[in-house]
């Protein structure tokens, strides 16, 4: 049983928003990461889509510019109990990814830069919901934040948004990625405050 | 260059209350490149949902740990062996 | 295993760095170069664990000092060293670590290398040689930004007029005292070679800071010549999130 610290209250700012339950508010934007920052030059970034044995659908740097991107803002929610509200992101959304992809798949497995994985159900990254971002606050997405792009599902906890992505691999089955794999929920919805597995 | 890991040291506080052996000074072998040093020279990243321990040569990841309310889990399938000295000083 | 220590003497360092020292009942007593993983709660059971090296030399009486630097956007740091009062209770988990550490039964020559709040569990090093009278030769390369930064000044001083005196070089990164011979820098191969023991008498290196300064300096040893297992390294850096 631990001892209460005497005026000890932690990093918290009391909020008037509505934040998921268990976390609190930020203004900053923190790092945290489970490896080291990959360095990837744009003249040999790849983004791709496949099945898990053909390719369906590839870019490189040049032709994932071409296409259409958005900007949009969104709160993000990490499991580490931070939430940021009203962050301004550019990105190509993954409808506009997955137009012309034809797949009995119903879940995708994102694979980084790296060795970090994560996995969710297909449908979470259509309508509306996800994108590959390449700029965050008006300028390019730093590497520490996952730049060059990285994937953004905002209404799941933010280890979903694979920093550096790489490759999504569609799948029939599910697989747990690199945190879903040792405690973190498959699924991870802060509003049912989704962090842990059992919960 | 990126320095944002810290050592083998900042876990040994984390591991102490799973493993009764000091983890510092245990050699341990990477199951990807065959590197044996001490987990004190792991490359720990500690600002994550969870520790997470890296060989110093090629990065795979040596051992996780995690946290999840009144479970901890501990993930080692990245070393081959952990090796304890049983007649060190305290 | 954690432990309860209530602080019974608070002392500032510098402007932003402070030494707590506990008092632990049940203390096992600690070599020099462990640290202490600290437990702060809250009232609605948030807590932050952060690590922190033990300063002080073993001893009998159930104390432990923590050196504590106060980091601008911390979350710990600015609780410890300005918000705890002597008689707060702190839980304290360890002794912790058994590879950076100085034992009495060494007795060949040791090089301490300390870059900014590297230089505490360097100093319980220094601390545990006096305290046991130990004999074995000792050398300390201390980098800090500027003389208003270091830590222990009058204490390392006070040791180079003793019968068997730590020999202290310091170097600084931002400013310099005044008629400093060495304009601010990081220390590099240069002063290596100047003032740290020679290859060839085979050291025991401690080299103490922020990952930068530890890859640094461990880099500089090695390309003198410096066995790399002679070479012991601890990284410092937050644990909390970074920003």
């Amino acid at each position: 049983m631990a001892i209460i610290s005497r005026g000890f209250s932690g990093r918290r700012a009391a909020a008037d928003v509505k934040l998921p339950p268990g976390q609190y508010l930020t203004t900053d934007f923190p790092v945290l990461s489970a490896g080291p920052t990959p360095s990837v030059p744009l003249d040999s970034w790849q983004l791709t889509i496949d099945d898990g044995s053909r390719v369906l659908r590839k870019w490189d740097w040049k032709s994932f510019r071409e296409l259409s991107s958005e900007s949009f803002t969104v709160d993000l929610h990490c499991v580490t109990r931070w939430s940021k509200f009203g962050t301004s992101w550019e990105g190509v959304s993954l409808d506009t990814l997955l137009a012309e992809v034809k797949t009995d798949a119903s879940y995708a497995f994102v694979h980084s830069y790296g060795d970090y994985t994560t996995n969710l159900p297909l449908k979470d990254l259509l309508n509306k919901q996800a994108w590959i971002a390449f700029r965050f606050d008006g300028e390019n997405l730093a590497p520490e934040h996952g730049g060059p792009a990285r994937l953004l599902v905002p209404h799941l906890y933010l280890w979903k948004s694979a920093k550096w992505v790489r490759r999504i691999t569609l799948t029939r089955e599910d697989k747990p990625g690199f945190w879903e794999g040792l405690g973190y929920h498959n699924y991870g919805d802060p509003w049912r405050e989704q962090r842990y597995w059992g919960e | 260059m990126n320095h944002d890991y810290l050592d083998g040291n900042a876990a040994a506080g984390e591991l102490s209350s799973i493993l009764a052996m000091d983890v510092t000074t245990a050699q341990s072998q990477c199951a990807n490149c065959g590197a044996t040093k001490h987990f004190a020279e792991a490359h720990v990243y500690m600002q994550a949902p969870g520790v997470v321990a890296r060989c110093a040569v090629c990065e795979h990841v040596l051992l996780r740990v995690v946290n999840v309310r009144h479970r901890v889990f501990l993930d080692m399938h990245g070393m081959t062996f952990l090796s304890f000295g049983t007649s060190q000083l305290p | 295993m954690w432990r309860v220590g209530t602080v019974v003497a608070l002392h500032d360092e510098t402007a932003i760095v402070r030494t707590i020292r506990l008092k632990v009942p049940d203390w096992p007593s600690h070599v020099a170069g462990q640290h202490v993983d600290v437990r702060l709660t809250a009232s609605d059971g948030y807590s932050a664990v952060r690590s922190y090296s033990i300063a002080s030399a073993p001893n009998s009486e159930n104390y432990v000092e923590l050196t504590i630097e106060r980091l601008p956007e911390g979350e710990v740091s600015p609780y410890l060293t300005q918000e705890v009062a002597v008689g707060d209770r702190l839980e304290l988990r360890g002794p912790i670590g058994g590879w950076f550490v100085w034992r009495r039964c060494q007795t060949e020559p040791v090089q301490l290398i300390g870059g900014g709040s590297g230089i505490v569990p360097l100093m319980a090093m220094i601390r545990s040689r006096s305290v046991w009278r130990s004999t074995a030769p000792f050398r300390l390369l201390y980098s800090a930004r500027e003389p208003s930064a270091v830590l222990y000044q009058d204490e390392l001083h006070a040791l180079s007029g003793h019968d068997c005196p730590v020999t202290v070089t310091y170097a600084y990164t931002r400013a310099t005292p005044k008629g400093w011979p060495r304009p601010p820098g990081r220390v590099d191969a240069s002063l290596i070679a100047n003032t740290t023991w020679p290859a060839n008498l085979a050291a025991t290196s401690y080299v103490c800071g922020s990952t930068s300064f530890v890859e640094s300096i461990a880099g500089l040893l090695t390309a003198s010549g410096h066995e790399p297992d002679k070479i012991r390294t601890e990284r410092f850096g937050p644990t909390g999130e970074r920003k």
